[in-house]
């Protein structure tokens, strides 16, 4: 596309789409793009939906979008679903729960495989966040992939955490477990309508008795389907990011996402550009006979292939 | 992982038959591409706002309702209008009469997919002709 640049300052909605499209495929001139840009965003409030799979989190994203459009906020909406690992394809159905808000002009849709990326999120989903803030949204809600127990990327990424349970999922020690019970900021439990909905709301209550923080988590029962109880739930969401803004820890929250972003670019460009594995394949293959067959040992051998790996790019380094 | 090609499967019109929509997506997913799918009852507005949103190379339509000589050229136009059309490629599939199927691919529709087509036809059609 020609002068995406641009393009994505007038707010052009093709522009948008084809920027997820080219940080998702990691296009390097999308990235350029994004780091003339970064100081132009910053401006969206991000929501994070979790919760595991079934729990309703799209309807309830529908819901929830539909009351900020009455409070006429513009709003983007990020919606993961998981690719296959064996054939890298994958069915991204979250829309089905949002068809109203298709031809919605303030509302902007974008679904992801998580390709790959393991923790609920894909790898280009942060890079998304900043396409939709420059596109003017208000609010951006993320919604994860339905997660087990531990997939907490979502706190990384968003100012605040929703987590949906449903009713009777399982007792009190999953609701103590760590991981991912212990990143909600508010708490909806969606189906309320059905059987053991108090019983779980207790189960969350008794563990939320420990939090000894400023903001105690709130505990919503929600129906999505039939819109009951959404009005609250969203009054929770903006009191908690409203809490955030005048506690001066959105900024806290920001740095530390950020911090974490940073380290994770380093990582990934040692892994791509330093540890290249068609460059230590030979070794590679070597070291793991060795090690299958019990002469050698995973510890050393990773020790020995980094060893080896730096001393030759230092030299290339040095020929430089 | 390279580009995965994506593609906008949806049900256009009124009919709630989408066993054959499931099929195709699944298909598709299985051949590694990402499958957007929408669900029942979409007008075309809805279909061509998703198309965009969603930077698709392909949008493939199900239809089963008898409505294909109205809603798909609708489609294909406003995918026009939009300044899409050059880069999705756009497909039919479902009960559609040998008979419409040349008027159809007038108006824009570049494959139409009838039943028994085997899945894998699709597919390669999809990889040999993308727009972009």
């Amino acid at each position: 596309m020609k002068d995406l640049k641009g393009k994505l300052i007038k707010k052009s909605m093709k522009a948008t789409a084809r920027m997820i499209t080219m940080l998702e495929n990691q296009d390097p001139s999308a990235i350029e793009i994004l780091a003339d840009l970064y100081s132009l965003t910053g401006n969206a409030k991000v929501i994070g939906i979790t919760g595991p799979p079934g729990a309703g989190k799209s309807t309830l994203t529908d819901k929830l979008v539909k009351g900020l459009r009455k409070k006429d906020k513009k709003v983007g909406i990020i919606a993961v679903d998981p690719t296959s690992p064996f054939s890298g394809g994958s069915i991204l159905g979250d829309r089905i729960r949002m068809s109203d808000l298709a031809t919605d002009p303030g509302v902007f849709i974008r679904s992801m495989g998580t390709r790959g990326h393991l923790g609920g999120l894909s790898k280009a989903t942060q890079g998304a966040v900043k396409a939709l803030d420059l596109y003017g949204m208000d609010y951006i809600i993320i919604e994860t992939v339905g997660v087990g127990q531990s997939e907490v990327d979502i706190v990384k990424t968003a100012d605040t955490v929703v987590m949906v349970m449903v009713p009777g999922l399982g007792d009190d020690i999953q609701a103590i477990k760590a991981g991912i019970m212990e990143i909600g900021d508010i708490f909806a439990i969606n189906k309320a309508d059905r059987d053991g909905a108090a019983k779980t709301h207790r189960e969350i209550a008794n563990m939320l008795d420990f939090v000894e923080k400023d903001w105690k988590p709130p505990i919503e029962q929600v129906v999505a389907l039939q819109n009951q109880g959404i009005d609250n739930l969203l009054n929770h969401i903006l009191d908690h990011l409203n809490y955030l803004d005048t506690t001066n820890q959105l900024i806290d929250r920001r740095i530390n996402s950020s911090r974490i972003e940073i380290m994770e670019l380093m990582k990934e460009r040692l892994m791509e550009d330093f540890i290249k594995e068609e460059d230590i394949q030979e070794d590679l293959e070597v070291c793991a006979r060795e090690v299958a067959q019990r002469e050698n040992n995973p510890y050393r051998a990773s020790e020995e292939l980094l060893k080896k790996v730096i001393t030759k790019e230092a030299k290339n380094y040095e020929n430089h | 992982m390279d580009k995965p090609i994506r593609v906008l499967v949806a049900k256009p019109g009124l009919d709630g038959h989408d066993r054959g929509a499931k099929v195709i997506a699944r298909a598709l997913r299985d051949a590694g591409m990402e499958v957007v799918y929408t669900g029942l009852r979409q007008t075309p507005e809805q279909i061509v706002q998703t198309a965009i949103q969603e930077d698709v190379d392909v949008v493939a339509l199900s239809i089963l309702s008898g409505a294909h000589n109205h809603l798909l050229p609708k489609i294909v136009n406003r995918l026009k209008e939009e300044g899409v059309y050059d880069e999705v490629l756009v497909l039919a599939g479902g009960v559609i009469p040998d008979d419409d199927i040349p008027g159809l691919k007038e108006a824009g529709i570049e494959a139409v997919f009838t039943p028994g087509t085997p899945t894998g036809v699709t597919i390669n059609f999809i990889k040999e002709n993308l727009k972009k």
